[in-house]
């Protein structure tokens, strides 16, 4: 294989959307710049998007790792299988992050956090996460997988 | 005498030819000569070119032979990708744009059993995809394992993340396949990539496979071969929808082609969201897409068309009691050459091309979908709206010698009973009715200007509105 071209120097990919039928592509316009000014590769699915997208965008560019944003609060609903889909895809370690407004109303962030985790992501991020404060989790993730991960947690 | 031309179309059934004078660009003459079932392609060429000096009074001199190809079963391809919805499917576009047959279409790993069935299919070419560029490795590279391991010989493209097709290739090498490595067919997701494809695909068809198909003992009766039929018939399309060298052409175009095996359809148009407010989902599709509808043939595939359309409704279209539909459809079937013979045949053969070109269109045309949300409903856009498309242009032996052409393109116009199908709304109606667009394709490549005069000048205007007239949507 090529020297130059060999996976070391490869950028690390990571796929952001908008998951089920929400709308809300600000937040996830911003964090996509703001990932790509970090040397990130963003594969950019859009609002509207499938979890099955999110997956196959996945295996195709081989990524790093998957950004899921929800914010009109059905988010619960559109991601309680999204492991279960990475691991039949042969995805099991894919490095999974969830952000936006994940719940309905407000309810207590640690609970939320919990269930989210449970439901195999690496990482829940609360309303208002600042994008550096997720370019600074990525860059502890990919030095060393999470603490308390998915894996610890099944 | 001004200087002509003489295109060949050496196909499985019927060797057609065209002369074409090139200083006034029109047809001189044509002919047409029986294919032989054997090998020899110079048997049915020979009778083509006598029925055509019969018809123009003598021998002539020309400038280019050129001929395309579909004898002895056509460009058969195989394509490999990863995701199905992907990587493969681009492949699959760029396979089908090259003029292929496609023989079998594979995703993901491929297993022993994938490869014993690739082996039994003995493609002429298999187009390898898989990952974007920076992407996935390790699949393509398995799949190219794979493929060294079996027997499976044929030529190979490589058409996959770019990290990883020099390794792909190597495997490909060391067992035993000629390999042409070239752009990834999708270099980043949603993005497509396909013409360097269809190049390397067209290339290894003049190099390879016209000595592999025996197509080269027609050498002295020609000049060149240059590529499969259905990419000549892509090939005129483009050449006629988009002009050349500032010339204009028809704009946008729909060609439907009915076939005694399948139905073809090219679409030359960019087939983006015609509506601010429509969400476009899925992979783009190419500006130059054709689609093949295996299913629909009016001859070998009759009874799936009853199948796919519904016995009754064909029935009912055709003004026939349904249970005489199966009997004609089997007697289609088991008859291939058959003419209709009966106002009876004739009203079935109708329906069937009706049946056909409406089915054929409606998968090759993109479709609306609403995805309610909670502040309403968000239309989401699948596939290429065609619904602006200005030209249908109608070929093949079922619309060219049918009765009422209209009657039966008008099932390719979009309808108000099924509103989220993107098919065209008004466009206007031509028939290719001397057989000439495949020859514009291979012109083209010559002589691109007289080519677009040729085909501006022989396709024939169709009026709407015959008694089945489904007057479109204004
Ligand atoms: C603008 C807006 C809209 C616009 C959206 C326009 C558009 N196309 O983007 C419109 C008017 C269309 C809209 C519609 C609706 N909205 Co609204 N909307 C908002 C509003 C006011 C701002 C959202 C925004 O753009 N924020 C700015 C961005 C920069 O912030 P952000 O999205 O949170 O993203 C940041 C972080 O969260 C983080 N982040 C985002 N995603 C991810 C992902 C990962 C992995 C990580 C790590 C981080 C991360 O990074 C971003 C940058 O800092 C919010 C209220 C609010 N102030 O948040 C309500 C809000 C999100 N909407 C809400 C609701 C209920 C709706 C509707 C259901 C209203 C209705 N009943 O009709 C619909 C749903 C439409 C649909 N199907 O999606 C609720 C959701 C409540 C809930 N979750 O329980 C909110 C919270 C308002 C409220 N307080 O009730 N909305």
């Amino acid at each position: 294989m090529g020297a130059d071209n060999t996976s070391a120097e490869r950028r690390r990919t990571l796929v952001t959307g908008v998951i089920g039928s929400d709308t809300h592509i600000v937040g996830n316009r911003i964090l996509g710049m703001a990932l790509e000014k970090a040397g990130y590769t963003v594969v950019a699915l859009g609002a509207l998007t499938p979890s099955d997208e999110f997956i196959k965008a996945a295996v195709e560019t081989a990524a790093d790792a998957i950004m899921v944003s929800s914010l009109y609060g059905q988010g619960e609903l559109d991601c309680r299988d999204f492991r279960n889909l990475c691991i039949e895809a042969g995805l099991e370690d894919i490095l999974l992050y969830v952000g936006g407004n994940l719940v309905v109303g407000k309810q207590p962030w640690a609970e939320v956090e919990q269930r989210y985790r449970d439901m195999g992501f690496d990482r829940a991020f609360p309303p208002g996460t600042r994008t550096d404060a997720v370019i600074a989790a990525l860059e502890d993730d990919f030095r060393a997988p999470a603490a308390g991960g998915h894996k610890a947690g099944r | 005498m001004s200087a002509a031309a003489l295109l060949i179309d050496l196909g499985s059934t019927y060797t057609k030819v065209r002369a074409v004078d090139l200083e006034n660009p029109r047809i001189l003459g044509a002919g047409q000569g029986p294919s032989t079932v054997t090998t020899d392609v110079t048997v049915g060429l020979a009778k083509a070119l006598a029925d055509l000096e019969r018809g123009m009074g003598g021998r002539r001199e020309f400038t280019y032979r050129l001929a395309s190809s579909s004898a002895a079963g056509g460009l058969r391809m195989v394509t490999v990708g990863l995701v199905r919805e992907l990587t493969a499917a681009a492949a699959r576009q760029a396979a089908l744009g090259a003029g292929a047959r496609l023989v079998g279409t594979f995703a993901y790993k491929l297993t022993a059993a994938d490869v014993a069935r690739i082996a039994d299919l003995a493609p002429d070419i298999v187009l390898l995809a898989g990952g974007t560029d920076g992407g996935n490795e390790d699949v393509i590279v398995h799949n190219a394992a794979r493929l060294a391991a079996c027997s499976v010989t044929c030529p190979v493209v490589v058409a996959g993340n770019r990290q990883a097709a020099d390794e792909a290739a190597s495997r490909l090498d060391a067992g035993g396949s000629p390999v042409t490595v070239t752009e990834n067919v999708m270099p980043e997701f949603g993005v497509l990539d396909i013409e360097p494809t269809r190049a390397a695909i067209r290339q290894i068809f003049i190099d390879r496979i016209v000595h592999a198909k025996g197509i080269d003992r027609a050498a002295e009766m020609l000049d060149r071969v240059l590529m499969p039929t259905p990419a000549a018939v892509l090939d005129g399309a483009r050449l006629l929808a988009d002009g050349c060298g500032g010339r204009p052409g028809l704009g946008s175009l729909l060609v439907v082609d009915v076939g005694g095996a399948t139905t073809d359809v090219h679409s030359v148009a960019k087939g983006g969201p015609t509506r601010t407010e429509v969400v476009y989902r899925g992979l783009p599709e190419p500006y130059l897409k054709r689609t093949v509808e295996g299913d629909l043939g009016m001859r070998h595939n009759a009874r799936s068309i009853v199948q796919a359309a519904g016995r009754e409704a064909l029935a009912d279209d055709a003004g026939l009691a349904p249970e005489r539909i199966e009997a004609l459809a089997r007697l289609a079937s088991e008859d291939v050459g058959r003419l209709p013979r009966s106002a009876e045949e004739r009203a079935f053969d109708k329906a069937l091309a009706r049946a056909a070109v409406g089915l054929a269109v409606k998968r090759h045309a993109g479709t609306l979908e609403t995805v309610h949300t909670a502040t309403g409903p968000v239309t989401v856009q699948y596939g290429k709206d065609l619904s602006a498309v200005e030209t249908i242009l109608g070929t093949g032996g079922a619309l060219v010698h049918g009765a009422q052409p209209a009657a039966i393109l008008e099932t390719a116009l979009a309808d108000d009973a099924d509103p989220l199908s993107l098919r065209p709304r008004t466009p206007r109606m031509l028939l290719d009715r001397d057989y000439i667009l495949f020859a514009c394709g291979l012109l083209g490549e010559v002589e691109p200007d007289a080519a677009l005069t040729l085909g501006l000048a022989h396709m024939h205007p169709v009026a709407y509105g015959t008694e089945n007239g489904c007057n479109p949507a204004a």
